[in-house]
């Protein structure tokens, strides 16, 4: 299984290095999306650096999941999901790759989300064990339960759409507790962000064993 | 009766009613569709005329008796979503894939009646419809996610694909209703004290008329519950017989067109002239 995983996500992993969609069309959206943000509020009043933790994690959630659409588009084509079938590889592990592959990127986009932040908004970051454990925790949550979802909303004709009503909705905990911990972190008590963190723990652990168990089934069906 | 059609969906139903509803109805429902009825008509009564007004709420309170059950019911029928979906992926079972279906639409309606509800009492009690209270938000997330597990079974596909996928998402429903509860309700305490702290002093007879709310509600959930059951195992039917309809069909189509061209004796018009095909 694990070496199933790696093997799919070496192969997603290197789909993106040579397409080239995550860096020339994911990130720059990101960024604008940071922009935006800076439009709608008044950049004078110091909205945005006492927003930073949620607009901040709003943006990877748009972004997010712009890439995990792209994780999914590139086995819809040429019948790739059915020579995934074919492959003999363990779903579970299918399931952990495509997760450990969209996990990357979205660490990626995270690291320089977080210096667009920090020179944008001229936020002052501080709280580095807080901040990189919840980062790497939401994204672990956003990943699997991502990819759940996303094979559920995989090969239909409306995935575009109802990929985001099925996530969001979901991810609501993750946003919630990762806006917090990021304030507790930014704002130097880091004691009131660790139970967020707990939280996320939690959600990321059930996504992870409900995609490994439910992966095969939905895999099954043409 | 419920045994009865769970025999009907595994086959073709034979014929007469007993062995699957061709109707929505049956002597049950009419039971508990004039109890329904009756209820609601005490109900109203106790709750306009006969129970007196909070001293601090006021006339406000009486939608207590249909709010608290609403929600109440809104959160059985996502019980039974994700029930109906883990049976369903377990055993195959067509009738529980139905119940979660049913489930789910009933609980989206109570659902709504509970958010309605909820912010026609708020802005009298409150002076606004809404409030970032822990309890609004995670009714507003459960209805959301509601509507996502019903986008996917109402997917335009095969009723295999659409069935088990929406089964995955009714499974995860209610942990994700618990998560996100839970979420909403640290969120909220962190920063204030939950909104909603009006301590009403409920005497014996308000206190009745809430316990008999959720009498009649529940019947209500009951029927609609039968009903909607009936109405999409009738649907999937539908379905299946106006597939078998075409193929019957094509097929006679088939042979009319093979018949047609063994006898050739130079009819007037080729058969392939008259399908439309292009010839070879």
């Amino acid at each position: 299984m694990i070496h199933d995983a790696l093997l799919v996500a070496a192969k997603d992993l290197r789909l993106e290095l040579r397409s080239r969609v995550a860096i020339n069309q994911v990130l720059p959206f990101a960024l604008l999306v940071l922009v935006l943000f800076a439009f709608a509020l008044d950049p004078d009043r110091g909205l945005l650096e006492k927003a930073t933790p949620g607009l901040y994690w709003v943006a990877v959630l748009f972004s997010g999941l712009l890439a995990l659409q792209r994780s999914f588009a590139v086995e819809s084509a040429d019948g790739n999901r059915d020579a995934l079938r074919l492959s003999g590889l363990d779903p579970a592990g299918i399931f952990l790759g495509k997760v450990l592959a969209v996990s990357v990127q979205l660490l990626v986009l995270e690291a320089l989300l977080l210096a667009g932040v920090a020179v944008l908004y001229s936020t002052h970051l501080g709280g580095w064990p807080l901040l990189v454990s919840t980062v790497v925790v939401a994204t672990a949550g956003i990943a699997a339960a991502g990819t759940l979802y996303g094979v559920v909303a995989a090969g239909l004709r409306v995935r575009e759409t109802l990929l985001p009503l099925l996530l969001l909705p979901v991810l609501a905990p993750v946003l919630i507790g990762s806006t917090r911990a990021f304030e507790a972190a930014l704002a130097g008590t880091p004691s009131e962000g660790w139970p967020w963190v707990g939280l996320m723990g939690v959600f990321a652990v059930l996504y992870v064993v409900a995609g490994v168990l439910g992966f095969g089934p939905l895999m099954e069906e043409s | 009766m419920t045994t009865q059609i769970a025999k009907g969906s595994q086959g073709r139903p034979a014929d007469g009613d007993d062995a699957g509803p061709t109707s929505t109805g049956s002597t049950t429902t009419r039971v508990l569709g004039i109890l329904t009825l009756l209820g609601f008509g005490m109900l109203f009564a106790l709750a306009f005329f006969i129970t007196p007004a909070d001293a601090n709420q006021g006339d406000a309170v009486r939608i207590i008796y249909v709010h608290v059950p609403s929600a109440t019911f809104a959160y059985t029928g996502c019980f039974l979503t994700t029930l109906g979906s883990a049976i369903y992926l377990w055993k195959k079972s067509q009738w529980w894939e139905l119940v979660a279906y049913a489930g789910a639409e009933i609980a989206a309606l109570f659902t709504a009646v509970t958010l309605v509800t909820g912010m026609l009492w708020g802005r009298p009690t409150w002076g606004v419809y809404w409030v970032w209270d822990a309890r609004l938000t995670s009714t507003a997330m459960l209805m959301l996610l509601l509507l996502g597990y019903l986008a996917v079974r109402r997917l335009p596909a095969d009723y295999s694909v659409r069935a088990k996928r929406a089964a995955i998402v009714g499974l995860l429903l209610f942990p994700n209703v618990i998560i996100v509860r839970q979420s909403v309700t640290w969120w909220r305490t962190l920063h204030q004290t939950a909104t909603i702290g009006l301590h009403t002093k409920m005497n014996g007879l308000m206190l009745f008329s809430l316990f008999f709310g959720f009498v009649v509600v529940g019947v209500f959930f009951t029927w609609l519950l039968i009903h909607r059951f009936r109405v999409a195992w009738l649907e999937e039917q539908v379905l299946d017989q106006g597939l078998d309809a075409a193929i019957a069909e094509r097929r006679a189509e088939g042979s009319a067109a093979t018949s047609g061209g063994a006898s050739g004796a130079g009819p007037v018009v080729p058969p392939n002239l008259a399908t439309g095909e292009a010839s070879p």
